[in-house]
């Protein structure tokens, strides 16, 4: 029988705050244990939380960049249950009024614009970590991460392939990326993904049962999961049974899910309104402010990369790919005015240079004007292409100004007709075997005779003119 | 007489006058601790070497001419509000050996407005009863009759105010636990407008009806310490950023004119005769001063005691999560695995009443169960809210008894929660309405026990209630009396 998928995700998006949602502890990532925490965070007896306005800005980014209702009206509510990285017992969420609804992205795929919805965006605080050690028996409590600021971005069962998902999932972090309120790192756990996976016989209108899939810590996880769960589910469908609905977990090891434990799951989160804070007013003014504020996105960008700088659209999607790639190239083009050129230089050279090195693209030692004047050395012919590729790479070693490069190494290229003829003479007068066999009709030898050449004036020689010249000077005899 | 028996108004004018010293004010509370605690035990925690420092530091600022309203004055605190460096038990063995790191906003106000602290008072076990009896460290007694109860929650800050072992007390309210056991002791109680006082600090019960209110000798006392702790807390998302009015202010007023709401809700079958007497006696009072009594009906007042017990219970179950043995307070011994620790930790570290409540709250906010109990009650509570803003469209303040009956004897309700509940009868309906309500002293049974009048404002109008309450003291023709034991 023919079967169709139906997936939705859950996101949860960390906000890039200064600081914490309710506190005023710091959110930054990667300090000794505990040392991020106030009696706020830390679940102190008597402590309140107050709303960081922040997240709530951030939030309504979020709801405005994925087209959503921003609702005049939210709250937030408890969400109880018990674990040591949860010092009050209750996660404050939002529950029967969040932040922004109804909205939806875009996601292309084989060319094809799909459009899926968007359920709801609300905002949560995060859980502490435990740090388990093996060698005793028991476990150590970090609550540097309690109550930094989540978003939940929950999407419409509308994806049909575990490629819809994971593009779903590509587009939904660029946004965040390009809005600069998450760093969209999913390894770090500041962008994760829960997957709710089902199948039902093609032509079905009712969802089949569904099983929730967590901890998937990469793109490519997400992708194999949902993978893995569509072939357990055919198999057990396939042969008589009944898929149960229930959570299972992705292990990237074996490949493969298995459920959680019953206990872990039977949860009765007894939501109610969170009674130490007031309800969440959004006027129509906060809104248009915010909405002020949004960058132009990503897939805007791109479509103008290729209007209006005629560059590939694979291209402009490369260089769209985060806000300050493309304002990086942006200044570069507007300095050099070769967009083509200068996209190559990007995403060729710098980009090889600082994937080599796992760097960002705002770490970069090579600045716009840099690849700008070595496009205009380029365009002026002062270099050649190739002797640029070295310039390049010294200018990313040294960080110095290509012309000064130039200038110190003597790349200058050379265009003065005697002394490339000069070569060229010598070239025929070393290799006189050659000559001869390219006289005689052997014409692949002309690359020998320009690599002679080039190598004789150590590159610099304007490679059109040593074309030229040694074209005519081969053929006289 | 004895420093420890004046009243702060008394006392900052000596102070003033520097006819006494605060050193000799702390000195004559704590003899009189030292006299009558082990009979009467109000305290849990008592902060002798911290108050002789802190009255040092007054007698410096008196001498100074830096004195604040407070300088000097002993006061005690609930020990449901975190102390810096003191310990603050909630009256339960699980937080018997918790010391928070920072003071409460209302602690912190109290100490810079020069406030000598005395000690922890007793109470039920997170404020959870009438009586305190739940606390883990022992029942407090009434000082009027020490085979009774003094109220509760708050009771130990209602009996050392009314045994002169502070000069005042701060308590807290949720279902009339500052207003009844005032009313129990002989004291001025005062809960205040949900939101005018900050509850940073305050350890939860039920986070939607919880205030800090003072006790005090009198009324004047209660405006002096509203004085300090009302305003707003930017640090506390429910406080009210609204201008406070010098509460003294309103002593000055006389209740011409006053429209005085008697809802006949409140006067039903079952108040005790003595009770009843001395409510009708003030209603005369109050008539005889110029204001307008007028019957009126609180038709949901019904619906109280049910509504209060489950919005209570439910936030309260969620609110005492956080006590499960990971970072503080009690954790067993005996836990194998995780789940049996938090089950063994709460099991053990919570006294039967909080447990059954933890319990009521849990199944009220169930999956299946929500809809008929807590959701049902948040709309009663809404309709029980418009009943008194309906009512104060023409009444200035309403006046009812504040407690069905006087203090009743040790032990009599233990084994009976319902009656227990029913102590909170003419009290719960303020927090749940956010209104401000006022109990203070207007007679006594035969036998002696002190028998309490409640005023109820409209939100933010302490100053009315004030301002009838002190016209009730000044003229009920009752003698202000001492217990003597």
């Amino acid at each position: 029988m023919a079967y169709e998928t139906v997936i939705g995700l859950e996101v949860h998006a960390q906000l890039l705050t200064d600081s914490k949602i309710f506190c005023g502890c710091s959110t930054r990532f990667g300090a000794e244990p505990n040392q991020h925490t106030c009696q706020i965070c830390l679940g102190m007896p008597g402590a309140l939380p107050v709303l960081n306005r922040k997240v709530v800005e951030f939030t309504i980014k979020m709801g405005l960049a994925t087209h959503s209702t921003i609702n005049a009206y939210g709250n937030f509510a408890r969400k109880n249950y018990f674990y040591p990285d949860l010092p009050k017992g209750y996660q404050i969420s939002q529950y029967a009024h969040p932040l922004a609804e109804h909205g939806h992205i875009d996601i292309l795929l084989d060319g094809e614009k799909k459009r899926i919805g968007i359920t709801r965006i609300h905002m949560e605080e995060d859980a502490g970590k435990l740090i388990h050690d093996e060698r005793n028996p028991w476990s150590y409590v970090d609550l540097n991460r309690s109550g930094v600021p989540l978003i939940e971005i929950v999407s419409e069962p509308d994806m049909r392939s575990p490629e819809e998902a994971a593009e779903y999932l590509r587009r939904l972090r660029d946004i965040l990326v390009y809005l600069e309120i998450c760093d969209g790192n999913m390894e770090e756990g500041s962008f994760r993904c829960d997957a709710n996976v089902s199948i039902r016989p093609k032509g079905q209108e009712a969802f089949g049962t569904r099983t929730e899939l967590k901890n998937m810590n990469s793109f490519r996880n997400v992708q194999r999961a949902i993978e893995y769960e569509i072939k357990r589910q055919r198999y057990i469908l396939e042969s008589g049974g009944e898929v149960v609905q229930e959570t299972r977990l992705w292990d990237d090891a074996q490949g493969t899910t298995h459920p959680m434990r019953g206990k872990e799951e039977a949860h009765d989160y007894r939501y109610f309104p969170e009674p130490d804070l007031v309800p969440i007013m959004i006027s129509g003014d906060w809104i248009e402010d915010v909405r002020r504020t949004l960058p132009e996105l990503q897939l805007e960008k791109q479509d103008r990369f290729v209007g209006q700088y005629g560059i590939p659209v694979y291209d402009a999607g490369v260089l769209t790919a985060t806000r300050a790639l493309a304002d990086f190239y942006e200044e570069a083009v507007k300095l050099c005015g070769k967009p083509k050129i200068a996209s190559n230089w990007v995403m060729g050279d710098l980009l090889r240079y600082l994937n080599e090195e796992k760097r960002d693209i705002r770490e970069s030692p090579v600045s716009p004007a840099h690849v700008a004047d070595l496009i205009n050395l380029i365009e002026n012919g002062t270099i050649s292409g190739k002797i640029a590729k070295e310039v390049f790479e010294a200018m990313y070693k040294t960080q110095s100004k290509p012309a000064d490069i130039v200038r110190e190494k003597g790349l200058t290229q050379i265009t003065d007709e005697e002394t490339v003829m000069k070569a060229i003479e010598e070239a025929m007068s070393k290799n006189p075997a050659q000559l001869a066999e390219y006289r005689a009709g052997k014409e692949k030898l002309f690359a020998f005779f320009v690599g002679q050449v080039m190598k004789l004036t150590k590159g610099k020689a304007n490679p059109q003119l040593v074309n030229d010249l040694l074209k005519k000077m081969l053929a006289e005899s | 007489m004895a420093l420890n028996e004046l009243t702060i108004h008394e006392l900052q004018d000596k102070l003033k006058r520097k006819e006494v010293s605060a050193r000799e004010v702390v000195d004559d509370v704590f003899k009189r601790i030292d006299a009558v605690e082990g009979r009467v035990h109000s305290y849990i925690t008592l902060m002798r070497e911290e108050a002789y420092g802190a009255a040092a530091g007054a007698d410096r600022d008196i001498r100074a001419g830096k004195a604040g309203p407070l300088t000097g004055i002993p006061i005690a605190l609930k020990d449901v509000l975190c102390t810096r460096n003191v310990r603050t038990t909630c009256g339960s063995k699980i937080l018997e050996r918790f010391v928070p790191p920072y003071d409460g906003t209302v602690v912190r106000r109290l100490r810079e407005e020069g406030a000598v602290f005395v000690g922890k008072t007793n109470m039920d076990e997170f404020a959870m009863g009438s009586s305190t009896e739940t606390s883990w460290f022992g029942v407090t007694r009434n000082p009027w009759d020490l085979e009774r109860i003094p109220g509760g929650s708050s009771g130990g800050s209602a009996s050392a105010v009314a045994a002169d072992e502070c000069i005042a007390a701060t308590g807290s309210d949720t279902g009339g636990s500052i207003r009844q056991p005032a009313a129990l002791c002989g004291v001025v109680g005062l809960k205040p407008t949900y939101g005018r006082v900050s509850r940073y600090g305050l350890i939860a019960f039920a986070s939607s009806l919880d205030q800090i209110g003072p006790f005090t000798k009198d009324v004047e006392d209660c405006a002096i310490m509203m004085n300090v702790i009302a305003g707003h807390d930017p640090e506390e998302a429910t406080s009210v950023p609204r201008d406070v009015p010098d509460y003294r202010e309103f002593l000055r007023k006389d209740i011409r004119g006053f429209t005085v709401g008697i809802p006949k809700e409140y006067f039903v079958e079952g108040i005790d005769a003595e009770v009843m007497t001395a409510i009708r006696k003030t209603i005369r009072v109050v008539e005889g001063l110029g204001a307008r009594c007028e019957e009126i009906s609180l038709p949901h007042t019904d619906y109280c005691i049910a509504t209060y017990y489950i919005i209570a219970a439910a936030e309260a179950s969620s609110n005492l999560a956080r006590f499960d043995g990971v970072k503080y307070g009690y954790r067993s011994p005996d836990g194998r695995d995780l789940l049996e620790m938090y089950k063994r930790s709460r099991s053990e570290g919570f006294g039967v009443e909080v447990k059954r409540r933890i319990m009521i709250g849990t199944y009220a906010l169930s999956a299946g169960y929500y809809d008929a109990y807590y959701k049902k009650a948040s709309q009663v509570r809404t309709l029980i809210t418009r009943d008194f803003r309906e009512a104060f469209k023409t009444c200035d303040v309403i006046l009812t008894p504040a407690t069905p009956t006087p203090a009743f004897r040790i032990g009599e309700k233990t084994d009976d929660p319902l009656q227990m509940y029913l102590s909170d009868i003419f009290t719960s309906s303020a927090n749940l309405a956010g209104i401000p309500g006022l109990s203070v002293p207007c007679g006594y049974t035969q036998t002696g026990l002190p028998i309490g009048v409640q005023f109820l404002g409209d939100h933010f109008q302490e100053g009315k209630l004030l301002q009838v309450a002190h016209a009730c003291e000044k003229h009920s023709g009752i003698e202000r009396r001492r217990p003597k034991f």
